[in-house]
Parts: structure tokens; C-alpha cells; sequence
């Protein structure tokens, strides 16, 4: 059995007076590819701010690389959502990149060879080094995504966390994104958080569904219609590309 | 207009453009990538208080001023971010208290208090030679600081969160900033007066944003259209005898609008 990264024992989430997330036991380990699913306002992007020591539980515990959350900002690579971009920010790619890079800084240090190096690498792994010197809302947004995985990647995280990689990407660029991960889950552990439940099966190898607390969980293969159904409260799509899983029952072949 | 250079306090009056402008184009386009302009207005108008402070101590107002300006972006600062008070709530508590006690203050110094106008609307003209070595003073302290923090500054500025996550001590990183903004203010008030510093620190770093690809180029822009606008409304003030502080922001103004509407013309014939 590999090593544990994350622990959530029963944590508990309460913001605002509402229970964002409930009695929410999971754990991932070493060399996990993990889909977290589940709809809107389920906690999936809480469930990150926890992991990340921006939120803290109000129940329960959890520990990340077997320390408190905040602890490990060096070991984690975080892909935040982008919806909201200031575009007309004058930096570069390649700025933003190297920000990947400041939790092996300290404070007033400045970036040396071995961070440019490192944010060289980033930007070629995910195929934009034509685009280095762009300013950084000049990009599409499968392009900006990349960027921000670039930005993960510089700091050699031994863990990516992805917060809905694929939510503001054109549906042809989503693929992309996807054979990007499955060429990074060779070195890193992965979890992403998204709704996409159509293109998210054939490519992770384990999925966690997640309304308020975690309701089923297991190999990709296994989910299926009904379970998510049970989350999301609705009727939902469900496409398994790779056809040797025949346990699916949703067998349309194009997703939307 | 060539006659203008004859006279020492033009010189000081050139001088005092350029050397403000430096600050005000470097600190003006974080304030404006960051959007703090109100915060930069509240800092501005509370530094009123020192201005007081400095008449009933009988020393340079300016003296008076960087204490009060610092105060109040360490306060605004500590209480959006330690204590959650809604950042327009602070803004207006600390931008009046300033103001108050600066009327007391300014109304318990017996006599007259001379040159009270130039503090709020600037007056560029009358700024002596010991004010130019306090501005020069702080210009070095602030591009020094700026320096040695443009890696931190950046990162907050793009992706505060994204800082945060990655280690940063955020909020002692915001502070500093606006302490440099604090000081930015102590040397604008001599050009173009409390009551007008935010457009100083705003328009050339707007207009110059929507040329620039990164932060460095915009700050560098910021600070020529910065020189460009003081020279510019000097030169007018001189010619029509009018007040150059308020000459300088009209001449801003107009040039921003003319971008922002240039740019609006260009994006509408493209799409």
C-alpha cells in the first residue's frame, strides 16, 4: 500500500452557518489520479481551500503530507479556477510561471537560474514555450489553463490539486488538458474537483463523488448513472470512452 | 516661456515634477493593477490631520504628514484585512477623523495659518529646497523597497490567494505597500495637494497599463506620462496665470480620455 498525502477523518465545514461539508472521510495516496465529482455548491472547491489551509474545518480532522493543512505550500501544486482573470494584467507567461516557484523562496530572495530553469521546463511540459514572453490575457483559455499548470509544475510539487481544469476551456482544448494530466500522473499525485462528468471517466483512476460529504467512492470504471444520480439529485450523463469498462450504463458515444 | 527657467523656484518647481513623478508612476500602477484607489484617496485626505498637527506644532506640515498618512494605511490596512470591516467603511471612517482633527488642530494655532490652500490643491511654485531633499529622500527609500520586494509585490498583486497558498505573509506584504503609498502621498502634496494626489496616482499609470506588457514597462511609462503632464500643465498654469495643480490634473484628465476613447474607437472598428 502506498503512502497516505491526504487524511480527512469526519471533518466538518461550516460556513456562514450552512454545513459545506459533513462527516467527509477520504483518503488519498501516493500516485493517486483522483476525480473528485459532484454539483454546484457540493463543497468540492471548500474541500481544496481546506487542503490548501485557506479554510479551516470546523469539525473533524485532516492532515496533508501528515501535517496541518498550510504546512506543505511547497509540496502542493495548486491550480486554482479562473473565471474571474483580470486580463488587461501586464505581466507575462513566463512571470506567471516562475510565481510557481515561491515557496522555495524566501522573503526579498529573488529568482535565480535554477527558478527560470525550473519555470522553463514548466512552460515546455505543457507545450507553450512559443508563447513565453505573451502577455498572459493575450491567451485563449485553454491556453491560460496551461499556464497556470505550468505555474504548479515549477515549484516540482509532489502534488497537484486542480480546481475545475476544464470548466472555462473550449470543448475541443478540454482533451488536451486531459492528455496533459495523463502524461503528469507518471510523477505527481492528482486530484481535481469538477462537474464534468462526461469526459473525467476514462482518464482518472479513481473517483470520489462529493455532495456535502463524500457518497461513493471507488475505481473510475465503477461510477456510474445511478450513484451520481444520488448526488446530484438529477438525471446526469455519464460517458465512459473506454468501452472494456461495459459496466456504464450510459453509452452514448459524443458528450456535449 | 523659456524666461521661466530664470527664476529659482522654477527650477525647483521642474525639479519637484520630476522627482514626484518617479514615485507616483512606480506606487500609482500597483495602485492601479491592484485597484486601491480609494484606499490611496482615504490615506490622502486623512493625512489632512498631520497637516494640522504640523501648524500647531509650528514645524514643516510635511513633517506632520508622513506620521498621519503612515497611521492611516497601517489602520485601513489591519482593519479590512485582521478585522473584516468593510474596506469603504474603514476608508470613510479613517478619511473624515483625519480631515476633523486637522480643522481642530488648524483652528487652535493662533493667527493665521499661511499657505493652507497650497496644502490641499498643491502648489508646485512655492515648494523650497529643503522640501526637495525630503522628496528626493523618500523617492530613494521607495524605489529601494520596491526593489527588494518586486517579487512579493507582483505575486499579491496578480493572485493574492495564489500568494497566500504559496507562503506568503500577505497581509504584512500589503501593509508595506501601503505605507509606500503612505509616502507617496507626503511627496505629492506639495504638487498637486491632498485633495488631488489620487488622480496623480491613478491616470498616468491607467493610461500607461494599456500599452505596457509587464509591470515594469507600465511603471516606467507611468513615470514619463507622470513628468509629462506636470511639465505640460506648469507650462499651461504659466502661460494663463492659473493654479498649476489643478492645471497638471486637467491636463491628466484630458489625455486619459482622449486613450480611453481612442481605445474604445479602435476596439469598435476591429470587431
Amino acid at each position: 500500500m502506498s503512502k497516505a498525502v491526504i487524511c480527512c477523518d469526519r471533518l466538518g465545514v461550516v460556513l456562514g452557518g450552512m454545513n459545506v461539508l459533513d462527516e467527509l472521510s477520504l483518503t488519498i495516496y501516493e500516485g493517486d489520479y483522483l476525480a473528485i465529482l459532484g454539483p454546484n455548491g457540493g463543497g468540492k472547491t471548500t474541500l481544496l481551500r481546506v487542503i490548501l489551509g485557506l479554510e479551516k474545518p470546523t469539525s473533524g480532522s485532516i492532515t496533508v503530507f501528515g501535517e496541518p493543512p498550510g504546512r506543505a505550500s511547497g509540496r502542493i501544486g495548486y491550480v486554482p479556477q479562473r473565471l474571474f482573470f483580470d486580463r488587461d494584467f501586464p505581466i507575462s507567461v513566463l512571470d506567471v510561471v516562475l510565481m510557481g516557484r515561491l515557496p522555495k523562496l524566501r522573503l526579498l530572495q529573488r529568482y535565480g537560474r535554477t527558478d527560470h530553469m525550473k519555470a522553463d521546463e514548466a512552460i515546455e511540459t505543457v507545450g507553450l514555450s512559443r508563447l513565453k514572453h505573451s502577455r498572459i490575457g493575450t491567451l485563449s483559455g485553454g491556453e491560460l489553463q496551461r499556464a497556470l499548470i505550468a505555474r504548479a509544475l515549477a515549484g516540482e510539487p509532489e502534488l497537484l490539486l486542480l480546481d475545475e481544469p476544464t470548466a472555462s476551456v473550449d470543448p475541443d482544448m478540454k482533451t488536451t488538458i486531459y492528455d496533459l494530466l495523463d502524461k503528469l500522473k507518471e510523477r505527481h499525485t492528482i486530484v481535481l474537483v469538477t462537474h464534468d462528468t462526461g469526459t473525467v471517466g476514462h482518464t482518472v483512476s479513481r473517483v470520489a463523488c462529493l455532495n456535502c460529504t463524500i457518497s461513493m467512492q471507488g475505481p473510475a470504471s465503477s461510477l456510474d448513472t445511478a450513484s451520481l444520480e444520488n448526488i446530484y439529485g438529477h438525471p446526469v450523463e455519464v460517458v465512459l470512452h473506454n468501452h472494456s469498462h461495459s459496466g456504464s450504463s450510459g453509452r452514448s458515444d459524443r458528450h456535449g | 516661456m523659456a524666461d521661466m527657467l530664470h527664476f529659482e523656484f522654477m527650477r525647483n518647481a521642474l525639479l519637484a515634477s520630476i522627482l514626484s513623478s518617479v514615485a507616483c508612476g512606480i506606487i500609482g500602477s500597483y495602485v492601479v493593477v491592484r485597484k486601491i484607489g480609494s484606499i490611496s484617496g482615504g490615506i490622502a485626505h486623512t493625512a489632512f490631520g498631520g497637516i494640522g498637527l504640523g501648524y500647531y506644532l509650528g514645524v514643516n506640515p510635511l513633517l506632520g504628514v508622513i506620521p498621519f498618512s503612515l497611521l492611516a494605511a497601517i489602520g485601513i490596512g489591519l482593519l479590512t484585512r485582521k478585522a473584516k470591516v468593510a474596506e469603504d467603511t474603514a476608508i470613510g471612517a479613517f478619511w473624515a477623523t483625519g480631515m476633523a482633527i486637522g480643522v481642530i488642530l488648524i483652528g487652535m494655532t493662533p493667527g493665521y495659518a499661511p499657505n493652507l490652500f497650497s496644502y490641499l490643491f498643491g502648489n508646485i511654485l512655492t515648494v523650497p529646497s529643503s522640501d526637495l531633499m525630503l522628496i528626493l529622500l523618500l523617492d530613494l527609500l521607495i524605489g529601494v523597497v520596491v526593489w527588494l520586494f518586486s517579487k512579493e509585490f507582483l505575486a499579491v498583486s496578480f493572485d493574492e490567494e495564489y500568494a497566500r497558498v504559496s507562503g506568503l505573509k500577505t497581509v504584512a506584504i500589503d501593509l508595506v505597500m501601503l505605507s509606500l503609498i503612505a509616502l507617496t502621498v507626503v511627496i505629492m502634496v506639495r504638487v498637486v495637494g491632498i485633495v488631488m494626489v489620487i488622480a496623480l496616482l491613478t491616470i498616468p499609470a491607467a493610461v500607461a497599463r494599456m500599452y505596457s506588457r509587464t509591470l515594469q514597462g507600465m511603471m516606467a511609462l507611468a513615470v514619463l506620462l507622470s513628468i509629462a503632464f506636470n511639465l505640460a500643465g506648469l507650462g499651461l498654469s504659466w502661460v494663463f496665470d492659473v493654479a498649476s495643480g489643478a492645471t497638471v490634473i486637467l491636463v491628466a484628465a484630458l489625455v486619459f480620455l482622449l486613450s480611453g476613447a481612442s481605445r474604445m474607437l479602435f476596439r469598435a472598428k476591429r470587431s
